[in-house]
């Protein structure tokens, strides 16, 4: 502890410390390679940077959250993941996982963003409440928008962890009551990495983290401002299910033969065709299984406004303009029926009217052409 | 403005013509092609979204779901090509191939026009009008439900397709903006299809009205997209 800071020592310095053997440290590296898509070699790059940058200052504060994605991240699924990569990115903050409380914790802020200032990432976990000058979630004795922006002012960047933090989520779906705002929106003057997913996915998680750390750049984003390593490909483009969904071959009820067959769960509903996430490839609790594995359709948590577009077992999402229970195929097929009805009606009107006396005129018509 | 106009030109009874040369060639090929495309797209779109019950079989050899999204995708590009063409035939056709694209707001005779075949369709005039192209309620209509939601069609369609091309693709690099407009791409589907039914609902309207106005007006309707001309069954000039 020569410098008095933990945090001026290297990341694997710190993990030695702990005891955690060079093996596992090489695995995580490998593991985390792998899944960022760095390629042959990759893992190398990756344990050169561990071993000789001094670790990453994180910040990780919480909004308005359900704290999934602390509860997602901690369980990284490589063994020891989560002891390497709490101790990698240093949590100096987090008010969930730390184990100082009160002034004492809220005094490491301070001492982060001054002894550090455009040199930490500050991760946001949920999203702020604009509503009453942010009187929906106080943090600290302060609105939560205080702490996000006086955070963010001197981080290198901003993570937004989870879709609440990317898109606003749950507490931002129709009609909004507190005005729940996603953090690229609130924080204009950094840039922001959305991670969405309801939670993320640990490794996509670690891997973001890992990402910065190595290559002291941020991700290549998407347009949703989503590191496109991770979030560049569809759920559907993935799915192991997908023959069955080319075959033509859907679970018509979960209970039925297809559903026990693992077909596509694209007619209940299944989001896959519309969300970018890792679940197919990456998976859940160390690659075990994924939503759809597990034979639930994707509700498409990783995308923006998923809440707004149910309902989630149903392919043709609601068009709440038009009543509650209506979709585009109810109102169209509406529209024809309604339309068939007239168009019926109005054809045996004309037809009446011609019976009726149009037939003399015509004849006139005809004769005046035999004239001409 | 005149030029436009002139598409119009509503045919006044003192007017001693028998039949004018309307739809050239390209006009009338892209018209029935684009009908069959639009059947084709239409019925493989509500397939897509609604699909077929589950066919059996090992998907190693079935395809069913890939066949009808194989058609949707190839319709829809020979879609776009058509309306290409289209508008590249409005340019260098003559004035009846640009008629669709430009309504005489201006014109007070058209609005009149327009006033006039309302009140023919409700039964309320005894006699229609004879018009040489479009009449202006038919103009109308072709435009707001039938182009707009084309265009519409279009760019969501390319917008999901991008979806599907992925992040390097042409599709993406011109139709990528889509996403920022739909929030979720979900929404994209949702306009798509209920630009669908738009369609769907002009197309029925569209076939009614030309057979009922072939039989009640005073001019040719479905045979002028066949030969081209529009023949006027009547002439009553002022002299008769």
């Amino acid at each position: 502890m020569k410098n008095g800071m933990s945090t001026k020592k290297t990341f694997y310095e710190v993990i030695t410390e702990q005891g955690i053997p060079r093996r596992e440290f090489l695995k995580f590296c490998a593991v985390t390679a792998v899944t960022m898509g760095l390629g042959p070699g990759g893992h190398e790059v990756l344990a050169k940077a561990l071993e000789t940058k001094p670790r990453l200052p994180v910040l990780w504060i919480h909004g308005l959250e359900c704290t999934c994605c602390s509860e997602s991240f901690i369980r990284a699924s490589h063994p020891l993941a989560k002891d390497i990569i709490l101790s990698m990115i240093s949590l100096d903050y987090d008010d969930t996982l730390m184990a100082a409380s009160g002034f004492q914790a809220e005094a490491i802020l301070e001492e982060i963003t001054t002894n550090y200032k455009g040199n930490y990432i500050l991760a946001v976990e949920g999203n702020a409440p604009l509503l009453d000058d942010g009187m929906a979630c106080i943090v600290g004795g302060r609105p939560f928008t205080d702490q996000l922006l006086e955070t963010a002012r001197h981080a290198k960047a901003v993570i937004a962890w989870g879709t609440c933090a990317s898109f606003g989520c749950v507490q931002a779906a129709k009609p909004n009551p507190t005005k729940a705002t996603p953090v690229s929106k609130f924080v204009k003057d950094k840039p922001v990495i959305n991670v969405p997913g309801c939670p993320p996915i640990a490794e996509v998680m670690a891997g973001v983290l890992s990402y910065i750390l190595t290559f002291d750049r941020l991700p290549e984003l998407d347009r949703q401002g989503r590191p496109k390593m991770f979030y560049g490909q569809r759920i559907h483009d993935k799915c192991y299910r997908r023959a069955h969904f080319d075959a033509g071959q859907f679970v018509e009820a979960w209970d039925d033969d297809g559903a026990r067959q693992g077909w596509c769960l694209y007619k209940l509903g299944c989001r896959g065709p519309t969300t970018y996430n890792a679940c197919t490839t990456i998976g859940w609790n160390d690659g075990v299984s994924s939503p759809i594995k597990s034979g639930h359709g994707c509700i498409g948590c990783s995308e923006d406004g998923f809440w707004d577009r149910g309902p989630f077992y149903e392919r043709v999402p609601d068009m709440a303009q038009f009543g509650i229970e209506a979709n585009a195929d109810k109102i169209g097929l509406g529209a024809m029926a309604g339309l068939g009805a007239a168009m019926a009606a109005h054809a045996g009107v004309t037809a009446t009217r011609r019976a009726l006396g149009g037939r003399d005129k015509d004849k006139e018509t005809e004769d005046q052409d035999g004239q001409g | 403005m005149a030029r436009f106009d002139h598409a119009y030109r509503e045919i006044g009874d003192h007017e001693n013509i028998r039949q004018i040369y309307v739809y050239e060639a390209p006009m009338r090929l892209w018209h029935w092609l684009n009908a069959a495309v639009v059947v084709a797209l239409v019925a493989t779109g509500y397939l897509i979204g609604t699909p077929l019950p589950s066919y059996t079989g090992d998907p190693s050899t079935v395809y069913v779901m890939g066949w009808i999204r194989f058609v949707h995708l190839a319709a829809g590009y020979l879609f776009a090509v058509l309306w290409v063409m289209r508008i590249w035939w409005a340019v260098v056709g003559n004035n009846f191939a640009r008629q669709l694209f430009i309504p005489p707001i201006w014109s007070k005779r058209w609005i009149d026009g327009l006033r006039y075949q309302i009140a023919w369709n409700l039964f309320l005039v005894k006699e229609p009008r004879r018009y040489s192209g479009l009449n202006p309620l038919a103009h109308i209509a072709m435009l707001t439900i039938y182009l707009v939601p084309s265009v519409v069609l279009l760019v969501t369609g390319f917008g999901m397709l991008a979806e599907v091309a992925g992040h390097d693709s042409w599709q993406y690099h011109m139709f990528g903006w889509m996403r920022d407009f739909a929030v979720n791409t979900m929404d994209l589907h949702t306009i798509h299809r209920a630009s669908m039914w738009l369609v769907a609902l002009f197309v029925m309207v569209h076939i009614y009205t030309a057979v009922r106005e072939d039989i009640v007006s005073r001019q040719s309707m479905v045979s002028t997209m066949l030969s081209g001309y529009r023949l006027f069954k009547d002439r009553r000039g002022p002299d008769e």
